[in-house]
Order: C-alpha cells, then structure tokens, then sequence
C-alpha cells in the first residue's frame, strides 16, 4: 500500500469512528442520564433574564426587616464591627472552591483594618446542593455558631461539596463538629424565613450583575477586576477616602 | 520548489505515528468538549490551539513525505507541551492556580478535568504534546544523517 493511501484511510478511519463514538455515546446518553450532564456547568446568571425592577416583588414586610438596598439587606450575616465605614458585601457559596481560597484573603483584610472593614455575607447558592448548606448557616446563626460553622464549612468543603454528587449530610456532620445543635438545627434550617433570604439574596444578586461567586463590593462599588489585590486596595482607598471626607 | 521527501519507510513511520498521536488528541478533544459536553477552560484552548494544527501539517507532511516537517511541528509540539506542562502542574497543586470565580467560564482543575474515571487531562495532553516532540526530534535525527 503507498504512503498516500495510507495517510488517507487513516484519516478516513479517524474521523470514522469518532462519527461512531458520538453516535453511540448520544445515544447511550438518551438512555441513561450520565454524570456528564449533570456536570454540566451552572448557568451564567447573566443569561438568566433579569427581572424588571417594576415586577419585583418587595420582600413581605412580616418575614424580612426593611430593606437597605441590594447590597446590603438587614438579614444578611455581617462579620466585624456592625457601624464600620467600610462595607465589604460578598456574595457567596459555601460550595464553592473560590469563595473557600477567599476566605482566609478577606479574613487578613478585616484583620488589616480592625476597625474599619465589616463583611456582609450574601447567599449565592449557584451550585448543586448549596442552598441546603446555606441552610445550615442560617440555622447555625440562630444559635450564635455562625463563624465556627462557615469556618468548619469551607475547611471540609472538598468532603461535602462535589460538584457532580454534594454529600450535604457530611455537611450536617462537619457543622455537629462545629458545635451546632443538629436535632434544633435541622427544624430551623426547614424555617421558611430563609427560603425568602435566599429567594431575595439571588434576586438582588441579578441586580446587581453578578456573574458568579465571590463577587465582592466594596461601599456598594464593584471591583475594577477580580483580583486579591484588587479587594485589598479597594478597602484601603475607600478606608482613606471616607475618613477623608468627615 | 520541491519537497525534500524522507527516504526510507521507517523513517516515514515517525511521521505517521505523530500524525496519529496529534489526530488522536484533536479528535480526543473535539469528543470531550462538543459530545460530552465538557466545555473546555482557558488553558485548554490554548492547548487546542497547539494541537489542532498539528493533526492537519503532520497528516500533509505525511501525504507528501515532507522531510521538513519538523521545522514547523516542533516548536508547535514544545509550545503546546510548555502550557500542558503549566496546566499539569497547577492540577497537581504543585503550582497556585489563581483563583477565578465560580460559575464564570469552566475551571482548569478540579473532578472536571478528568476522564475515564480518573485520568487528568492535562497530563494526557503533556503525554501527546511529549510524544509529538520526541518522534519529530527522531525523525528529525534520521533527515539530518
């Protein structure tokens, strides 16, 4: 057989049973939903389309405490000084591997600036299994055990957080651990006040824009790129500004 | 002006086998990204970007028998290699990942970035990229002699 015919039915064959294969894995996939599709990746939010403000419906004031606005609401969890200059507001998932490594970065920023910074937590449960998460810090918030769990949380988040199959009982598990009253816990997580802090939380969330998670603002402006540094220079700049101007 | 061709079959045979190495891989890919729906990460486009043009110059060099080959394979293969090797050592943790928001593009690490139950894709790509690069060095060895 020539040199040329050979380079040829190779390709031939190449792209033959890659037709093949496609075939068949489609229709393998038909058969049996696979992992494959339920690791397909969470849809932007930015694709979602963003309610108009007028439709919005105002949270029921029996539930939730007037609101301050979509970056800060008064049921959001706020860590550090409550009257602080500068409002970190941070949306965030507890399953998600960038909010873990963000953790620690806005932890030695509030560390930097003591009595400056505090940090607004806000749910943005865009994974698979996190809303329930966030529903054990709810819970862990009406037993003063907010910080211990969003700590024990994010630190076993590679046990519990699997993007395919979240395991959310070693969540449960890894919040006992923390000191949560499981048995109290689990009724309150159930609670319907935070099915309306996270219908609201995800709503000021297409609000404001955001694209995934952390997405951070520093006094209600968003950083110029995502960035460690970024946030850093932020708080220092809008820390000097603010105390500038009184 | 003419080809210079490769003489000899064995000689040829590196040519086709990197050829298939690089057809392998960008069909490989193609498979993972459009049929498995896995969309690729930064990292991995420009890896494709590397390797898709290696299955189409090395099939035609191999049609023609183009002793030059290497000359425009090479450093296709070394730079598709360099960024597999980046890739593979930040799946590895040997290296920090910078930290890219969720739910914002495909991550490079992580459950995603592996295939048949386990196997990182990045150090299948290292592997292809590598074995371009060493049967181009071979072939390349044998044109010059």
């Amino acid at each position: 057989m020539s040199k040329r015919a050979i380079v040829i039915l190779t390709a031939i064959a190449a792209i033959s049973i890659f037709a093949v294969a496609g075939f068949l894995y489609d229709r393998d996939r038909t058969a049996t939903p696979s992992p494959a599709q339920v690791q397909t990746p969470v849809q932007p939010p930015s694709q979602i389309v963003r309610p108009q403000p007028q439709a919005q419906p105002q949270p029921q004031a029996s539930v939730i405490a007037p609101a301050s606005g979509p970056f800060v609401r008064a049921h959001s969890p706020v860590m550090g000084p409550p009257n602080a200059k500068v409002t970190i507001a941070e949306f965030f998932d507890p399953a998600c591997e960038s909010c873990r490594a963000f953790y620690p970065i806005v932890k030695q920023i509030m560390a930097a600036f003591p009595n400056d910074v505090r940090l607004v937590i806000r749910y943005t449960p865009l994974h698979k299994g996190s809303d329930e998460a966030v529903r054990i810090l709810e819970a862990a918030r009406l037993q003063n055990r907010f910080e211990p769990v969003i700590e024990t949380l994010l630190a076993m988040q590679p046990n519990w957080a699997s993007h395919g199959a979240p395991n959310l009982e070693k969540a449960w598990q890894a919040a006992a651990i923390a000191g949560l009253d499981l048995a109290r816990a689990r009724v309150d997580a159930a609670k319907p006040e935070i099915t309306e802090i996270l219908r609201q939380d995800l709503a000021d969330f297409k609000t404001v824009n955001g694209r995934g998670t952390p997405t951070f603002f520093v006094n209600e402006k968003p950083l110029p790129s995502f960035g460690a540094q970024q946030l850093y220079d932020m708080v220092r700049d809008e820390i000097i500004r603010v105390s500038g101007t009184k | 002006m003419a080809v210079k061709e490769i003489r000899g079959s064995r000689t040829w045979l590196l040519l086709l086998l990197a050829w298939a190495v690089a057809l392998i891989s960008t069909l490989g890919a193609l498979f993972i990204g459009e049929i498995m729906g896995q969309a690729p990460c930064v990292l991995c486009w420009f890896q494709r970007a590397f390797m898709f043009p290696l299955a189409i110059v090395l099939g035609i060099a191999a049609l023609r028998s183009d002793a030059d080959i290497w000359r425009y394979a090479l450093p296709l293969s070394l730079a598709g290699g360099l960024i597999a090797a980046y890739h593979t050592l930040q799946y590895f943790e040997i290296i920090p990942a910078p930290i890219v928001q969720c739910g914002v593009g495909p991550s490079c690490g992580g459950a995603g970035m592996t295939i048949l139950g386990g196997v990182p894709l990045p150090l299948l790509a290292l592997g292809s990229f590598a074995a371009i690069a060493l049967l181009l060095l071979l072939l390349r060895k044998r044109v010059q002699s």
